[in-house]
């Protein structure tokens, strides 16, 4: 391979494994309000924003230290998340989904408005966690930040297997994403594990944002790219199963970044989104007619 | 369902609304009918960056201009719109600018894109366009007929990069990366930087011509190819954040041994801010504000740089004023100086006649390109401006000569000189 080095390749992976961690998170929040709702929701990528832009506010104005101030973004974000859902979804709760979906998308530009209103155009960056001095491992150079990026996600994950599998709030959640009029007849009140589902993805879409803004400058409009690109990750995780869209979000970062590091001819930094997309229409193609076989064998 | 379907309609009609109603200017208390100047800046969009402190500039100016008398005593009304960074809205608020408000003259747009649709527009409606975007494209190479109400007040795109290539000439570099935004601004830096450094023109080699998207956060894979490719000095043009990103990843990867060049698009405090250490030892080309504590006590620009920036700082905070709010001071300070030399009729005729409107409009124009130069100005060898020195003449609408173009770098933190 004359034209990409090892060190780039291990660069490409390592940046590549970053990002898609973030790409992760934003596709777990669109997945759970997905299964509990039915609802595809389009301000997910405005609470990663929020994320971001609330650590930055906390740790650089109000000066709080780095945990805290973590734990009060996503605070604070999971009751926007809450919010977003009583004032719009709930109140239009006997609309069509598709007007529910168009609902969402008006609320993300109603925050994203806000947010420009509040804290200016200017990109703006919190502290990271443990300093910037750069690691060296095999060629790569990795910042302590996207160590962080990577355990955290890890960590989500767990947390988010152990909530589903563990605990009644979980189970009642996945009660609720496979059949609604089910759950409900059996107790389960669909607009409780709507609320939560909501403030759940909120929480879980801020975390990306206050985690990756040290490394990459959050400004009010990053919602908009993050969100589409998390939803490309939930897309490949077919909107169901949490480790797909975590993959799928790993896939996606990694295949972008290694087609900048590839470089030759339709593979270029120009292209790195439109190459990740027809691999996601090829793994959407493939799923498809393995899914319509076994409904022919059966 | 029904009623519930009507309020949320409601709601939206009244959202919709809030940004319309935001826009324009207040009406002001002085006597008489104001003067009606029309701009279009991008406040919203991907040339929010340059549109928003060209806003700021002219709400700024209106204030003061009114404060001390308005011009020939009648107030001066500005009336801006957001264009959203959108060649459609833009054209779209230009002809309401143009048939609704009725203004004399139009300052902007922010951008190239924006620029290049209103042109026809313009030119049929007989009304002049001072554009606050640097696309080489908007005047040069002449302006001939199909440009002839159209000027432009920044340096050019052409300008800048010639300038940034005469200094690479005095550093003996002949191999240069490219690391370039895929938006508006970068595109048309790298058109123009592989245009100039063709063998019959500067000869420099690119070794590499790498791009991002302006939002993108990890550049060290672009970084990586870069270094690879063994070039001299990295070129990066685009607006924040994304140099920002690439002065940060060049020094995690160790890359700083390498000069690293960016265009006049980072040119703001919030590059510094956001770049802290990393922003030390960058390099670029700009107009003179940056350093105006660095010119001679004799330069024509020291005093007006001085006092531009004083008031902007004044109102917007320190260390905010940029070359891009500048851009829209030196259009506006075009269109009055036209109106207090050369229009006679009031706007209380212009209102009642539109061809008084329309003969309003011509001497604005005829007034530009014929006295904003040496002949109208003949004390500071033309019409002295943040951006540089102005003459205007037929062929060139723009009157900005190289010199105007100073090299910057940023050394502890702060800009300075850089030769």
């Amino acid at each position: 391979m004359r034209w990409m080095t090892t060190d780039l390749f291990v660069q490409s992976l390592t940046s590549g494994l970053t990002q898609g961690c973030i790409y992760a998170l934003i596709g777990l929040g669109f997945t759970i309000i997905f299964n509990v709702t039915g609802i595809i929701n389009f301000a997910q990528g405005e609470f990663v924003m929020l994320g971001g832009m609330l650590s930055y506010f906390l740790t650089r104005s109000a000066g709080l230290p780095v945990v805290p101030a973590l734990l009060l973004s996503v605070l604070v974000a999971a009751l926007v998340g809450a919010a977003l859902y009583l004032l719009t979804i709930r109140t239009a709760r006997r609309a069509s989904v598709v007007s529910l979906i168009i609902i969402t998308i008006g609320a993300a530009i109603f925050i994203r408005g806000i947010a420009g209103e509040i804290w200016g155009i200017n990109p703006v960056s919190p502290p990271p966690f443990t300093g910037k001095h750069p690691l060296h491992v095999l060629g790569a150079t990795i910042l302590p930040q996207a160590l962080w990026i990577i355990g955290i996600t890890l960590a989500a994950a767990v947390v988010l297997h152990l909530l589903f599998s563990h605990t009644i709030i979980g189970k009642a959640l996945r009660a609720c994403s496979m059949n609604r009029s089910a759950a409900s007849l059996v107790g389960i009140d669909p607009k409780t594990m709507a609320l939560i589902a909501f403030a759940l993805a909120a929480a879980l879409g801020a975390l990306g944002g206050a985690v990756v803004a040290p490394l990459s400058f959050m400004s009010y409009g990053a919602g908009v790219g993050l969100g589409l690109k998390g939803f490309v990750a939930a897309s490949m995780g077919g909107f169901r199963s949490q480790t797909a869209v975590i993959v799928g979000g790993i896939v996606l970062g990694v295949v972008e970044q290694v087609t900048i590091a590839i470089g030759w001819g339709p593979f270029k930094s120009d292209y790195k989104e439109a190459i990740a997309l027809v691999l996601l229409l090829l793994i959407l193609l493939v799923r498809s007619r393995k899914l319509s076989e076994e409904e022919r064998v059966s | 369902m029904r009623k519930w379907s009507c309020l949320l309609l409601a709601m939206l009609i009244l959202a919709a609304a809030i940004p319309l109603a935001g826009c324009g200017s207040e009406s002001k208390t002085t006597s008489g009918e104001p003067y009606k100047i029309g701009a279009l800046f991008s406040n919203t969009g991907f040339n929010a960056p340059l549109g928003q402190p060209e806003v700021q500039t002219v709400e700024m100016m209106e204030e003061r201009i009114n404060k001390d008398g308005g011009i020939n005593g009648h107030p001066v009304d500005i009336i801006w719109y957001d264009t959203g960074s959108d060649p459609a809205v833009c054209y779209d608020m230009a002809q309401k600018l143009i048939t609704e408000d009725k203004v004399v003259a139009i300052i902007g747009p922010t951008g190239s894109g924006d620029t290049f649709k209103i042109f026809d527009l313009v030119k049929n409606s007989g009304i002049p366009l001072i554009s606050c975007a640097a696309g080489t494209a908007i005047t040069i190479p002449t302006a001939t007929d199909d440009k002839r109400w159209v000027f432009q007040s920044p340096q050019t795109t052409l300008m800048i990069v010639d300038r940034l290539f005469e200094y690479l000439k005095t550093q003996n570099i002949t191999s240069i990366a490219l690391i370039t935004d895929t938006a508006g601004f970068g595109a048309d830096g790298l058109k123009t930087i592989k245009a100039e450094a063709a063998p019959d023109k500067y000869n420099l080699t690119i070794t590499s011509a790498q791009t991002y998207d302006t939002d993108d956060s990890d550049m060290k894979t672009q970084l990586g190819k870069i270094r690879d490719s063994n070039p001299q000095a990295v070129i990066c043009w685009g607006t924040n954040p994304g140099p920002a990103v690439i002065a940060t990843n060049m020094s995690d990867l160790e890359m700083r041994n390498i000069p690293l060049f960016c265009s006049h698009g980072i040119a703001f405090k919030a590059f510094i801010d956001l770049a802290k250490e990393d922003a030390n030892g960058v390099i670029f080309p700009c107009g003179k504000l940056p350093i105006v504590d660095y010119l001679p006590k004799k330069s024509d620009q020291r005093e007006l740089l001085l006092e531009y920036r004083k008031n902007f700082e004044a109102k917007y905070g320190k260390g905010e004023a940029n070359t891009f709010g500048g851009h829209a001071y030196d259009a506006l300070t075009m269109v009055t100086a036209a109106l207090e030399n050369a229009v006679t009729e009031t706007p209380e005729e212009m209102a009642s006649s539109n061809d008084t409107l329309q003969a309003v409009r011509a001497k604005i124009r005829d007034y530009v390109e014929q006295k904003i130069n040496s002949t109208g100005y003949p004390k500071t060898d033309g019409f002295v401006g943040t951006a540089g020195i102005f003459n205007m003449s037929a062929t060139n609408h723009n009157g900005l000569a190289n010199d105007c173009i100073v090299m910057i770098k940023i050394a502890d933190q702060k800009w300075t000189p850089a030769e």
